[in-house]
């Protein structure tokens, strides 16, 4: 698009050509994923990972609206609907199962995609759309997933719906009476149940849209790459189409592969078992845990356990909002004009740092509220503020970053393996002595 | 600008986390938790093995008709299992006329067609297992007030699954001397019975199993242990009745996805040889290349 | 010469690995389309019945209340069901009919079982566009022809239960059936 030597679209055939005159659909295709759009021929396995975004989230309205025909959002019946589909509907175990582990592996996909963006600095001028877009999709997500898995109305469906939305109560004065608003009574019943599937259907649609949007802003500058260095001429590029393409379909099927090894030989391994116990308003199960995309942000909830100056409660609420809010304004906090982690070994090191530590606050996360997890989760939390808002920022203003190469096409004539390897250390010497 | 906001907001949300940390430690410093019965005395479940484990798993039918006869003799006077029907029964290897009179042996709720007074009618196929009591007030009436759980969904809806359940059927003892000793408050009260398998160690079920309860039908030795393992097998299938078409549909996906995958990849590996052609006239291992790399690497003072 | 044969084993080797490279990317694209269909077959496959509602697929029903002249209306796969005993006077209408003049032609015979000629057991749905005829109850307009009147489009039903009048195409459908006793007929 965005690219002088971007194939123009030319139709093969009379009706093409005649369709492409009142309405450019294959046009727009072709401009989009097709040979008309010129893509850094050096991307790494990293990149794999958006169409792998895309893949799931069609996996998930198809799957989704099947189940759609056979469940039922009554908070009498929606538990044995479910069953009914495991047991008595054509393949319906199977389309539950995708459906629910369809979830966990699209939220495993997005994360590897946002933390390459991270690496990468993909999120840095001219693509802070494409990235403030993204945490627009990650956020819709984060609330379909939840009330997904409310729908169940096992045991740890009702009881997430009465935690994740008594984090409301936390706000003085409007709180209380938004959560009651928001499920519709005082506790989650029926009026919170139907509202949630309402909800749940139409979010992926507004996803679906929000990604259409991603896309549109990705192919005005172009894709980033692993040098993070900008696409200077024809040779730094490939066509979409056949080359990555062909890099995402075979990629795409070695994943698949994995997601089908879980999806039939170990279905419930993601789940919680109190889920296949009817919800029961008036027993909460011994130790609630969220699904476990969100327990990093469970552990930081749960960090804040003194009242200094607002209650803990109020703390731990606007922290966790904060932690994913915080990415929004990445494309300021860090100003360093090199984009890919690949030469700055500073921010290398603490982005593997940052790495490790949510996965700390992962594990923290699943464990029960005592020591030494909760002391864990502190200094976890802390860590995690602390790098993207005062590490980062600090960072981008003393690091000195390695050299970059001159051209994408440069980097790659230096060998496939090392294309992320600082280009043109023979001339660096005297770089370095300058 | 930004910048400024963000360090103090980061510093605001960070030094409050070190409060509370600092806080919490010297609470804990000063009362450390104190360790309890639960904590000191739960056991993980007993290892189990079943014919359905495994990604090629597949039920063993007989024991599956053994189990059935346990919870049907056993376990169903006070356990329901309201999500199986009597037509499910086929599954179990028997066919139709027996499913009927397995039905038929039971009682369910009616209707009568005449004057409309509730009553009860011999099952059908189509029905569901009938409950042992008729809500679940009845229930815990029943039972000093400890209601029994659903057992269809059971394998599923407990951490460690089968084993979890077979550990528990044959895990009934004595409270040790040692856990009396240390926590003297936690005697198992009146009414509960001592299982260091269930979560918080005492629980209202009566041991239930005892040897030479049922007589199996196949001539198999009905002791404790045998008839934990034929219910626990039960479980598995009530809870998961799909399990071998799981089991097979995932072979044959897995072996399909993975044949594409290869084909895929070496298709993706064509096309590239000509991105590769047409851009490196001499790749990476070109001996040019090579020298000018190593020589690049050993003036970066980079070993290897 | 030997420069010549050079370029000409470079051109078929050449020519030869384009075809080989080309059956490797139609082979490739081909199984991910397999699997695309594979896919598909059982998102379609959810939509029909389930095991519960096949389970469903008979019902007893107990004849031994319903007088001659009288009808019942029941319910089979939640289609309803008309079970009527005939009395001898329908029977004959029903018997003097000649083959000829019907639209569906059928015998009272062929739509009953022998020896319970006067049990004429039906599905309740019009075969025009599915409406329930009426004729079941006592008092309701059975037609032109003394069956069963669909007042949806006016289809008219004779005694046997076959369309004589209006813009129906078949008989009424006479479901599967068999007395497992006098009193007792097993639907489906």
């Amino acid at each position: 698009m965005s690219f002088a030597w971007a194939k123009p679209y030319q139709p093969k055939t009379e009706l093409g050509r005649w369709v492409d005159d009142r309405m450019p659909l294959p046009r727009l295709v072709y401009n989009a994923v097709g040979g008309g759009y010129p893509v850094p021929r050096n991307l790494n396995y990293g990149w794999n990972f958006g169409v792998l975004s895309g893949i799931f989230l069609t996996i998930q309205i198809v799957t989704g609206i099947v189940l759609a025909m056979h469940y039922y959002a009554s908070a009498d019946g929606a538990f044995n609907s479910i069953e009914h589909i495991m047991r008595d509907v054509n393949a319906g175990w199977m389309l539950r199962y995708a459906h629910a582990n369809g979830a966990s592996f699209f939220f495993i996909v997005v994360y590897i995609h946002i933390f390459r963006g991270l690496y990468y600095g993909s999120y840095k001028a001219p693509r802070e759309l494409v990235w403030m877009l993204g945490l627009v999709i990650y956020l819709l997500m984060m609330a379909t997933a939840f009330m997904g898995y409310v729908l169940p109305w096992g045991q740890m469906s009702y009881w997430g719906a009465q935690v994740i939305t008594g984090f409301f109560s936390a706000f003085p004065v409007v709180g209380e009476p938004i959560r009651v608003w928001l499920l519709g009574g005082y506790a989650p019943d029926q009026a919170a149940l139907t509202r949630f599937f309402s909800l749940h259907y139409l979010l992926p649609f507004v996803i679906a849209g929000v990604v259409i949007l991603h896309i549109w802003s990705l192919h005005i500058p172009g894709s980033n790459n692993p040098t993070g260095v900008d696409v200077k001429t024809e040779k730094d590029t490939l066509p979409f189409h056949p080359f990555y393409t062909a890099k995402d379909g075979w990629f795409a099927g070695a994943f698949l592969t994995l997601y089908a090894a879980v999806l039939f030989f170990a279905p419930n391994a993601l789940g919680h078992p109190d889920n296949y116990i009817p919800a029961n308003p008036l027993a909460t199960p011994a130790h609630i845990v969220p699904e476990w995309y969100f327990w990093p942000f469970y552990a930081i909830l749960r960090a804040f356990t003194v009242d200094f100056i607002l209650p803990a409660k109020l703390w731990g609420v606007v922290a966790m909002f904060a932690s994913i809010l915080l990415l929004f304004f990445l494309p300021w906090l860090d100003r360093s004009p090199v984009r890919s982690g690949a030469y700055r070994p500073v921010f290398k090191r603490f982005f593997w740092l940052l790495m490790v530590d949510i996965a700390i606050l992962g594990f923290c996360g699943v464990m029960p509220a005592e020591q030494p997890y909760v002391a864990i989760s502190q200094i976890a939390a802390a860590y995690y503020f602390a790098h993207f808002l005062i590490i980062l920022p600090l960072v981008s203003k003393f690091e000195r970053p390695l050299p970059l190469p001159n051209s994408i096409s440069e980097s790659v004539l230096h060998g496939e393996k090392e294309e992320s390897a600082p280009y043109g250390l023979d001339k660096s010497a005297p770089a370095a002595a300058q | 600008m930004v910048r400024i906001i963000a360090f103090f907001v980061g510093l605001g949300f960070a030094g409050v986390l070190l409060i509370s940390l600092v806080v919490n430690l010297v609470a804990y410093v000063q009362s450390p938790t104190e360790p309890t019965a639960e904590h000191e005395f739960h056991r993980e479940p007993k290892e189990l093995h079943l014919a359905s484990d495994g990604p090629l798993g597949k039920f063993d039918r007989q024991q599956l008709q053994r189990g059935y006869q346990v919870y049907k003799e056993v376990c169903a006077a006070c356990h329901s299992m309201n999500l199986v029907s009597f037509r499910d029964l086929a599954a179990l290897g028997y066919n139709e006329a027996e499913v009927k009179a397995e039905a038929a042996s039971r009682e369910v709720p009616g209707i009568n067609p005449d004057t409309g007074e509730v009553t009860t009618r011999k099952a059908l196929p189509t029905d569901r297992f009938p409950s042992p009591y008729a809500n679940e007030t009845a229930a815990r009436a029943a039972n000093n007030n400890a209601l029994p759980p659903d057992l269809s969904l059971m394998t599923k809806a407990r951490e460690g699954g089968a084993a979890y359940v077979y550990s528990l059927l044959t895990g009934y003892q004595n409270q040790p001397a040692k856990l009396l000793k240390e926590f003297p408050a936690a005697k198992t009260p009146q009414g509960l019975h001592y299982n260091p398998y269930f979560a918080n160690l005492n629980i209202a079920m009566a041991p239930p199993l005892s040897d030479g309860q049922v007589t199996y039908a196949d001539g198999t030795q009905a002791t404790r242990d045998q008839m934990a393992k034929d219910v626990s097998a039960f479980l598995v299938w009530t809870a998961e009745p799909k399990l071998e078409n799981r089991h097979r549909y995932g072979m044959a996906v897995l072996i399909f996805l993975i044949i594409a995958t290869i084909l895929g990849y070496f298709s993706y590996r064509n096309i590239w040889a000509e991105a590769k052609r047409q851009v490196a006239p001499k790749g990476p291992l070109d001996p040019e290349n090579k020298a000018k790399r190593n020589h690049a690497k050993g003036e970066a003072g980079i070993v290897g | 010469m030997a420069t010549l044969e050079e370029t000409n084993a470079a051109l078929v080797e050449a020519d030869h690995s384009l075809r080989r490279r080309d059956f490797i990317n139609i082979a490739a694209v081909s199984f991910a389309g397999v699997g695309a269909v594979a896919v598909a077959l059982p998102l379609v496959n959810q939509m029909s019945p389930s095991a519960d509602v096949l389970a469903l697929a008979s019902t007893e029903v107990d004849i031994s209340k319903i007088a001659p002249g009288q009808a019942i209306k029941t319910s089979w796969r939640k289609q309803p069901v008309f079970v009527r005993n005939l009395t001898p006077k329908e029977i004959q209408d029903a018997k003097a009919v000649s083959l000829g003049e019907l639209r569906d032609p059928q015998s009272l015979a062929d739509r009953t079982k022998p020896g319970k000629e006067n049990w004429l057991i039906t599905l309740g749905v019009c075969t025009h566009l599915g409406c329930v005829p009426l004729g079941v109850g006592d008092g309701e307009n059975r037609g032109d022809y003394g069956g069963y009147f669909c007042p949806c489009h006016g289809s008219h039903y004779d005694t046997a239960a076959r369309i004589r009048k209006g813009p129906a195409p078949t008989n009424l459908v006479v479901p599967e059936y068999n007395f497992t006793s006098d009193t007792v007929v097993t639907i489906g």
